[in-house]
């Protein structure tokens, strides 16, 4: 239960960095026993914050105070002494050791390594649910598995106020829902959790109280049990929230891309995806729906050429380009967003300029002929750079500098140059912010009415609703049904996508 | 924006320093360990080459600048082309049979001699490629493998085919219309700098414009840096791989050639051999950048050259300057990364500085 004193209380905290302010008056109190939960965009200020309270860096003013007394942070180390502890988004863990091993490391005076050490993971294990074997390799724990040691390690070394990063990012639903169940242990055992996140749904489910930051400060509290997502949502962004919506049908009757029974069968034979048939029409968004995994990424990469499809035929714009590969169709006017943009969009340790190049190495602007043309290519980054709102310092930025809705802007621009006439658009706003999220949006919708053709793979089924003129479900590799965005609720496109239901 | 890229170029230069240092430092403790003086082998190795050195110099960095840059293109690409020393050694063995046999004359002689030499290295280094993309075989193994066979198979064929003279054996020489001899820069006993030298220049010119000229550059740095992002962006990774390959091969070809036409005459006892493994050494200590590779091959070459002068003045066996070149790699590897990871925060911290910045000035 909340005892009278506050856990965490940070009274006008600010930070500097050369150029720019990354905290200026920030005030947030944590009460004690109570998963607090910090919420706002990328960029909004919450990890210079959370570096603070950690100990990793300084604030320039304001006060923190921990369980009532004033402290100064000067390393992680003092954070720690002080009862503080965080877990970072990224794991901090040795592979090659056990549970044991790495939960002892660094804190080897506190309860030594042997069986006293052992004896204290197995009481916290127990204590919160941690399902934690000390002797296990830490290379055979999955993803969660990996999570709950770190928070482990965290109580191990006495922390009493947890700060969480993005803890739900790497987790799939069902682990989420664990998850939430130790966080609601630890803060029964008057432990104090800060949450931070940018999915609001989790920060209702979990959170006693939500502090929203927008731009470096803190804008607001809101009361989980009376705040809906869209309040949240019109704090965190600062104006009315955008909405996927397209308005109007643009659907032309001339069809763009045309799959006829299209099969892919892999080297052992089995059907990545069985008859595949679909029209997009210029103008149309087709949106695909299905659980990940279920032949999305296999459509998408027939489609682009990178697998030959083993049957069935496909055409754009009436020709038939089954056999074709990558470079050609993207000739011939395909736009395409990858779904993994690190992976299969980007030279992270290139230039924005150079990543403007990658996917269109034939076209203009960025070519003559046989040679690279740089200066075409510099001017048009520029252009993508202003009209896509990329925040950069310049085109010569490394691409790996920019955060995930910058990066993906940037991909969205190039992509949508030199007028295509399909797009593909795998996840185009994942891990994306609210803000850049709507701009994206906003492209695509201003493509769709100028004739654009969209092929529309998303997890999130609002935008998929709100942006489709039509749905189909995949599950396993095969459509499953259609669906009209005006009619269908996330539900019905729910049931059908986990084959509970098929119209 | 310009101070961006001076730190930049700063930062590029910071790396090859630390390993320069550490390295010096590095040997400079192995030679007072075994009790010489460290000084006597530091003035001998800077002190002033002379006109005889000076040449070996020039010539000796030209053939290792080609073999670095014969190893850049495959790094560049992602590909460890380890195969370079059998590669110059069949190329090698191929053009002097050719001009040795003497079927044209002249300077078309030598014109062709240099086209066989890199169809060779460019055929050799292929069946590495084409096992790789059709068998799956990694390059490091089978180019290590057609190193040897390489080693094995111009034995043969230079004992069988080649002319006996006493103890050792030798290709036919070629005739003196068809060499191609260089330039005295001080007295006839000093040397010559061969003149097919100028290859290595052209090598490094066109390695330089290719890469960042040239849109098969492009695709070939986006296959390095990306093999997934590259395929999306339209790139066939397997015709890049066997192109990467061949292209790589066929500069090593190139790599002995100014010896052979400046001054040995004949794949014999005089053919250079280890000039693939220092380039790969230089590669990586440039960076498989055209002039940090330069650097580096002069540095090479330049250690290696004053090495001689060590068993004169000094009781320090020539054999250190190999510790020193070698902790010189090992160094610039570890620094780069360093510098590498340094220099990704710097940027990072330079976007977060100016981007909300932005953000408040449209605010």
């Amino acid at each position: 239960m909340p005892s009278e004193v506050d856990a965490v209380r940070l009274r006008g905290i600010g930070k500097r960095f050369p150029g720019v302010i990354a905290n200026h008056d920030v005030d947030v109190t944590i009460r004690s026993g109570t998963v607090h939960a910090l919420i706002g965009e990328n960029g909004a200020g919450k990890s210079t914050l959370m570096k603070i309270l950690y100990g990793v860096q300084k604030p320039d003013d304001g006060t923190i105070e921990i369980n009532g007394n004033e402290v100064v942070l000067k390393s992680p180390t003092d954070a720690i002494d002080n009862g503080v502890g965080m877990v970072f988004q990224h794991f901090m863990l040795a592979d090659n050791l056990t549970v044991l091993e790495n939960m002892v490391l660094g804190a080897e005076k506190l309860h030594g390594i042997g069986d006293n050490a052992r004896a204290e993971i197995r009481r916290i294990s127990d204590r919160f649910g941690f399902e934690l074997e000390p002797d296990v390799l830490v290379e055979r724990l999955g993803v969660a598995a990996r999570q709950r040691l770190e928070i482990a390690k965290v109580l191990y070394r006495g922390a009493k106020i947890i700060i969480l990063d993005e803890p739900t990012a790497v987790l799939v639903p069902q682990e989420v829902d664990a998850l939430f169940a130790n966080l609601r242990e630890l803060r029964s055992a008057g432990n104090s959790v800060l949450f931070i996140s940018h999915k609001l749904d989790e920060v209702l489910a979990i959170a006693d109280d939500i502090t929203v930051m927008r731009r470096g400060t803190t804008v607001g509290t809101a009361d989980p049990k009376t705040a809906t997502k869209h309040e949240l949502a019109e704090l965190m962004v600062g104006s009315e929230l955008p909405s996927p919506e397209t308005g109007e049908s643009t659907v032309t009757d001339v069809v763009e891309l045309e799959l006829h029974d299209v099969t892919l069968t892999d080297e052992f034979g089995r059907n990545l995806l069985s008859d595949i048939s679909l029209a997009i029409h210029r103008g149309e968004i087709l949106g695909i729906a299905g659980v990940e995994g279920n032949g999305q990424s296999e459509l998408v990469e027939a489609i682009m050429g990178m697998h030959i499809p083993t049957s069935g035929r496909i055409t754009l714009s009436g020709e038939d380009v089954t056999r074709w590969h990558t470079r050609k169709l993207r000739e011939a006017g395909i736009g395409y967003i990858p779904e993994d943009r690190h992976r299969h969009g980007l030279l992270l340790d290139s230039p924005l300029w150079e990543n403007r190049i990658l996917g269109h190495q034939t076209e203009a602007p960025n070519v003559k002929g046989p040679w690279i043309n740089r200066s075409g290519a510099r001017k048009d980054t520029t252009r993508i750079v202003e009209e896509y709102d990329v925040r950069a310092p310049g085109i010569d930025t490394l691409a790996r500098a920019l955060s995930g809705g910058n990066q993906q802007k940037l991909i969205v621009g190039r992509e949508m140059s030199g007028d295509p006439k399909l797009l593909i658009a795998s996840h185009p706003t994942r891990g994306v912010d609210v803000g850049a999220q709507a701009a994206i949006w906003g492209h695509i919708k201003r493509a769709r009415k100028a004739g654009l053709a969209v092929l529309l793979i998303s997890a999130d089924l609002d935008e998929l609703i709100g942006l489709s003129d039509t749905i189909q479900v995949i599950l396993r590799g095969r459509f499953v049904g259609t669906f009209e965005p005006s009619t269908v609720t996330p539900q019905d496109l729910g049931a059908a996508m986990t084959g509970g239901q098929t119209v | 924006m310009n101070s961006v890229r001076l730190r930049r170029v700063g930062m590029a230069l910071l790396a090859p320093a630390i390993a320069i240092v550490v390295s010096v430092l590095v040997t400079t403790i192995v030679i007072a360990a075994v009790g010489s003086s460290p000084g006597d082998f530091w003035s001998a190795m800077f002190s002033d080459p002379s006109p005889r050195l000076r040449v070996n110099i020039i010539n000796q960095t030209a053939m290792i600048y080609t073999a670095a840059v014969a190893a850049a293109i495959g790094f560049r690409m992602g590909l460890f082309n380890i195969g370079i020393e059998g590669q110059y050694l069949m190329a090698s063995f191929a053009a002097a049979s050719f001009a040795g046999a003497a079927y044209l004359g002249g300077f078309l002689n030598v014109a062709v001699s240099i086209i066989i030499a890199v169809a060779v290295g460019a055929a050799w280094a292929g069946i590495a490629g084409i096992l790789r993309t059709t068998r799956g075989v990694s390059e490091v193994i089978s180019t290590i493998m057609l190193n040897a066979i390489a080693v094995t198979l111009v034995g043969y064929l230079v004992d069988r085919h080649g002319v006996h003279e006493g103890n050792s054996v030798h290709t036919k020489t070629i005739k003196s219309g068809s060499m191609v001899k260089g330039f005295t820069p001080y007295e006839p006993r000093d040397g010559q700098v061969w003149a097919l030298s100028i290859l290595a220049v052209l090598v490094g010119v066109g390695f330089w414009v290719l890469l960042n000229k040239t849109r098969f550059g492009f695709d070939l740095r986006a296959s390095g840096q990306s093999q997934s992002a590259a395929l999306a962006s339209g790139v066939n990774p397997k015709r890049m791989i066997v192109i990467a390959m061949m292209l790589s091969g066929g500069v090593a070809g190139l790599v002995w050639l100014p010896a052979l036409f400046g001054d040995a005459g004949s794949y014999g006892t005089s053919y250079q051999s280890q000039l693939g493994f220092l380039g790969i050494a230089v590669a990586l200590l440039g960076r498989n950048r055209p002039l940090g590779m330069l650097f580096g091959a002069v540095l090479f070459a330049f250690l290696s050259a004053q090495s001689n002068t060590l068993t004169f003045g000094t009781d320090v066996s020539p054999s250190i300057v190999q510790i020193t070149q070698g902790v010189a790699v090992l160094a610039v590897v570890v620094a780069y990364e360093v510098v590498r990871r340094w220099r990704t925060r710097l940027e990072r911290r330079v976007v977060a500085d100016e981007v909300p910045a932005a953000t408040e000035a449209t605010a």
